[in-house]
């Protein structure tokens, strides 16, 4: 066992927890932040994309060790005030949903490409989501959500 | 929880990981943890201690030494798909770096630990051997022709710790590949480089392990266009065979993506 401390959405947490212990699963199961899912165990869908110092990674493939000291941002950290963050709405807007389980890990890496300038067309935004799976939208709502939000960001 | 039970230990600098390797013989690195996570998630690695040696300044950074550019063991994709230095001087190493795995997977993933993990499908090190690549590690420098001996082998020793590789710097370069759609591990994926000591051609995804296409350097030397090895079809035996296509498939794949890493080569 041992101690981790580190800041999930602006908070200082710590916790007791075995070294095996993956991020996702001490921000879901420690935290109580079930905003971020598990969808697969092979590192692919993406459903669990967190940022890690303002870079999104899946929070599967990382143990919450590695994220000692460090800033993490999930789902539940995005909306500032109740008003939710320009891609939540983009999300709501254009329909960028069906079932909703890959959200948070889409729009997680959303708000990160934007942040890197790769939103800039829609073959672009399709390549950036290379790790995030839908099983339901086909994809094309999510685009237009990102490409609208990324316009209103100004990126 | 979903691998076993190991204890972690952060490494305070390169020494320090030297040394907790050479005293826990079964330890393993941890870089990115983009291979070494979802092996141990499937329980097939059960390492008693990880030692983290992501983030160490002594394995960071890119420099440019006469006609090479070294670049450290720990530089995540990312950040080798966006340095100024590797985009100008050997544009087709970022591209590579670019085109591996995802967004989040090229965030943590390492040079380092793709070269020293020798993934039969994984991109780096066609790089690594197309550019006739010397690795420095923590006792020697290998020749890339030296250092991948077989599948996820290399001549590394259990202790040695890859600390940087420095690439010869080419007169053009490219790399093509041909991704599996699901995971953007190569299918195949062809490595082109035209320097001052000749051509090199170096294919990844086909085999057990990256290898050199002799034929096609041959060809090269004599006349540098995707033409002159249109007619080369290397040997289908022992190539990779899976649910993502047979080893015929993958042999006839070669000679496309080299013909279309000649061409972009060119461009
Ligand atoms: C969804 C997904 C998609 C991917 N797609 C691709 C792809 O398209 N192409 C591709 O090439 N790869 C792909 N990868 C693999 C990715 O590139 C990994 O980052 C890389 O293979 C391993 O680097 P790492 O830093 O994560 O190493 P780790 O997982 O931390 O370590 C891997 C191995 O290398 C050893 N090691 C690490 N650093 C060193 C060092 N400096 N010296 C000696 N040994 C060391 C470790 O002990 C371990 O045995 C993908 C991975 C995922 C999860």
């Amino acid at each position: 066992m041992t101690t981790v401390t580190m800041t999930v959405n602006g908070k200082t947490v710590s916790g007791e927890i075995e070294e095996r212990t993956l991020l996702v699963h001490f921000l879901r199961e420690t935290l109580k932040l079930t905003g971020t899912h598990i969808g697969c165990d092979t590192s692919q869908c993406g459903a669990c994309v967190v940022h890690v110092d303002d870079k999104a990674v899946k929070s599967c493939t990382m143990f919450a060790v590695q994220a000692q000291g460090r800033k993490v941002t999930t789902i539940e950290g995005l909306a500032e005030q109740g008003a939710l963050h320009p891609v939540q709405s983009a999300f709501r807007e254009h329909h960028g949903l069906q079932c909703g389980f890959c959200t948070p890990g889409m729009i997680m890496t959303a708000v990160d490409m934007i942040s890197r300038g790769a939103a800039t067309d829609r073959a672009s935004i399709r390549r950036e989501l290379e790790g995030n799976i839908c099983r339901c939208t086909g994809y094309h709502n999510i685009v237009s959500a990102i490409e609208a939000a990324a316009k209103e960001m100004g990126a | 929880m979903i691998t076993y039970p190991f204890s972690y230990q952060r490494a305070a600098s390169l020494a320090d990981a030297e040394a907790l390797l050479g005293a826990n013989p079964d330890a393993k690195l941890l870089a990115g943890g983009q291979t070494l996570i979802p092996t141990m998630k499937q329980r097939l690695a059960n390492p008693p201690l990880l030692i983290d040696i992501s983030g160490l300044a002594e394995l960071s950074g890119v420099r440019r030494e006469g006609e090479r550019l070294v670049l450290g063991a720990a530089l995540t994709h990312a950040q080798v798909a966006q340095s100024t230095e590797v985009r100008t001087l050997i544009p087709a190493l970022a591209e590579l770096a670019s085109h591996i795995g995802d967004p989040a997977v090229r965030h943590l993933g390492t040079l380092g630990g793709s070269v020293a993990n020798n993934d039969p499908a994984a991109d780096y090190p066609a790089a690594v051997l197309g550019l006739n690549a010397t690795l420095i590690t923590t006792r020697r420098e290998i020749p890339a022709d030296k250092f991948f001996t077989g599948m996820f082998e290399t001549a590394l020793e259990s202790d040695e710790i890859l600390r940087a590789i420095a690439f010869p710097i080419p007169r053009r370069a490219a790399y093509a590949k041909f991704a599996n759609p699901a995971s953007r591990y190569a299918m195949v994926g062809v490595f082109v480089a035209q320097t001052t000591q000749g051509v090199r051609v170096a294919v990844t995804g086909a085999a057990p392990c990256v290898r050199r296409i002799t034929d096609m350097e041959k060809a090269l030397e004599a006349s540098f266009d995707s033409e002159s090895i249109a007619h080369i079809q290397i040997a289908a035996d022992g190539l990779n065979e899976d649910l993502h296509g047979s080893a015929q498939y993958r042999a006839h794949l070669v000679t496309v993506m080299a013909k279309r890493a000649v061409t972009a080569a060119l461009a």
